[in-house]
């Protein structure tokens, strides 16, 4: 009878799905799973459409070295390192989530208010580590020029790297010198129209870029062509490098959607998109985490006689650690 | 729960240093890219980048048996989750490959430079 009519039912647990547990598993935690199952693919789909453009683009990608050098306070070039602390805090924190489940099944709410206190301090640092790469990411380090064949190109000068002379990229700071040329000015509501903020003006124009190149015999222009039998990008000759230069449309210090100094435009638009969906996942964990922490310590689950919601929400904190490791390596190592 | 509860919390920092272990190995390849990986192809991309995809599934597959306990839940519930996420990842990626290739095939050769 009860397949074709809602007969009402007065029973708190069904719910939860009655007493009926298929595969010995609760209600909450299969939906967990079928949910992180979902999650997954939506990675998946992300990281694919990752991997088919940069396919696409497989010689002119950005290599990723180059780009995520920096560390928070130290002056100097890094690469990975900071993306390899920022890897080990979310294992660290994963640690911490699973040693908390393990005390909860001793039903030890001391323990498991610790371990999650650290679990949740380990995803605010990872998401803090996160914006800083964004902010880094956005400010830039070296700015470069884009032609109107719609290409970047960087500045490069040879320099002794252990003992061997390597092509290394420099700031526009490291060898733009003189005036403007030109008159523009940022237009801000105090200088512009009352309404609107003005096009972003950058520190150096086209014309004062074009002068000290010439200036300057030590600079070479390096193209996003990627000579894929060395994995290295190309290098032109001066008066190459000088033909390129004259094409100049607008140069481009930092990255924003629409434009970065590090190569593609796409490459950005993907960074941006897959770890800002990665760390909006990360923010969702802590504050369910932290819901779930205020619950052990007021003793919700010592009432409930059981922390299978430990188990749950640990669930979801491994998921998106696991998806992050698929991510650092495929947008910083491969 | 009846499997011995002591070994548990030993288990889990053994699998703590064997991620980290990888990780660091990943780091210092991804740092020091040994030309012998990083220039030799190997169907389709360089030994190096097998050697990531290897090492990260061999990472994702401890965090999902250990830490996710998936080697607690019973068998046809474990598959029911793994080998959907699986097969439908492969099929995609597959897919991808192809097409990224015939892009790349096509339209490399038309730009510019």
């Amino acid at each position: 009878m009860e397949a074709n009519i809602a007969v009402p039912n007065e029973k708190k647990s069904t719910w939860g799905g009655g007493s009926v547990k298929p595969f010995g598993a609760s209600y909450g935690k299969m939906m967990m799973w079928f949910f992180i199952v979902s999650d997954a693919l939506t990675f998946s789909g992300f990281l694919a459409a990752y991997g088919l453009t940069r396919f696409k683009f497989i010689d002119s990608w950005p290599i990723a070295d180059e780009v995520f050098t920096h560390i928070p306070f130290v002056h100097g070039e890094f690469p990975m390192i900071y993306v390899a602390f920022m890897t080990f805090i979310l294992i660290f924190s994963s640690v911490t989530m699973v040693l908390a489940v393990d005390a909860g099944h001793h039903m030890k709410k001391q323990k498991v208010a610790w371990y999650m206190l650290l679990t949740i301090i380990g995803g605010i640092i990872f998401v803090g580590s996160q914006a800083w790469e964004w902010n880094t990411f956005i400010k830039g380090s070296y700015g470069a020029v884009k032609t109107t064949d719609g290409k970047i190109l960087q500045f490069v000068k040879e320099k002794e790297v252990d003992g061997v002379m390597k092509y290394k990229q420099i700031a526009l700071s490291d060898f733009v010198t003189g005036e403007r040329g030109d008159e523009l000015v940022e237009h801000s509501k105090k200088n512009g129209l009352w309404f609107e903020s003005g096009e972003t003006v950058s520190q150096y124009s086209i014309a004062q870029i074009i002068r000290s190149y010439e200036a300057n015999p030590d600079v070479q222009i390096r193209t996003e062509l990627i000579d894929l039998e060395k994995k290295q990008k190309t290098i032109l000759s001066r008066e190459k490098g000088a033909a390129e230069l004259a094409k100049t449309k607008m140069v481009v210090e930092g990255a924003n959607l629409e434009v970065n100094e590090y190569g593609n435009t796409i490459f950005a638009d993907f960074f941006f998109f897959i770890t800002g969906f990665h760390g909006f996942h990360v923010f969702s964990g802590i504050v369910f985490n932290i819901i779930i922490f205020f619950n052990v310590i007021v003793g919700t689950y010592e009432r409930r006689g059981h922390y299978e919601m430990v188990e749950k929400v640990g669930l979801y904190w491994h998921f998106v650690d696991l998806v992050w490791v698929f991510v650092f390596t495929f947008f910083y190592l491969v | 729960m009846a499997h011995a509860h002591e070994s548990n919390v030993k288990r889990i920092w053994m699998v703590f240093g064997l991620l980290s272990v990888v990780t660091i190995v990943e780091v210092f390849l991804g740092i020091k890219k040994y030309d012998s990986l990083h220039l030799t192809i190997f169907l389709g991309t360089s030994i190096l980048n097998w050697i990531f995809i290897i090492l990260t599934l061999v990472k994702a597959y401890y965090i999902t048996w250990t830490f996710m306990h998936m080697e607690g839940e019973k068998t046809w519930f474990r598959r029911a989750v793994v080998w959907t996420a699986v097969f439908l990842i492969i099929y995609l990626v597959t897919l991808l490959l192809i097409e990224g290739d015939y892009l790349y095939s096509t339209l490399a050769p038309l730009v510019r430079w």
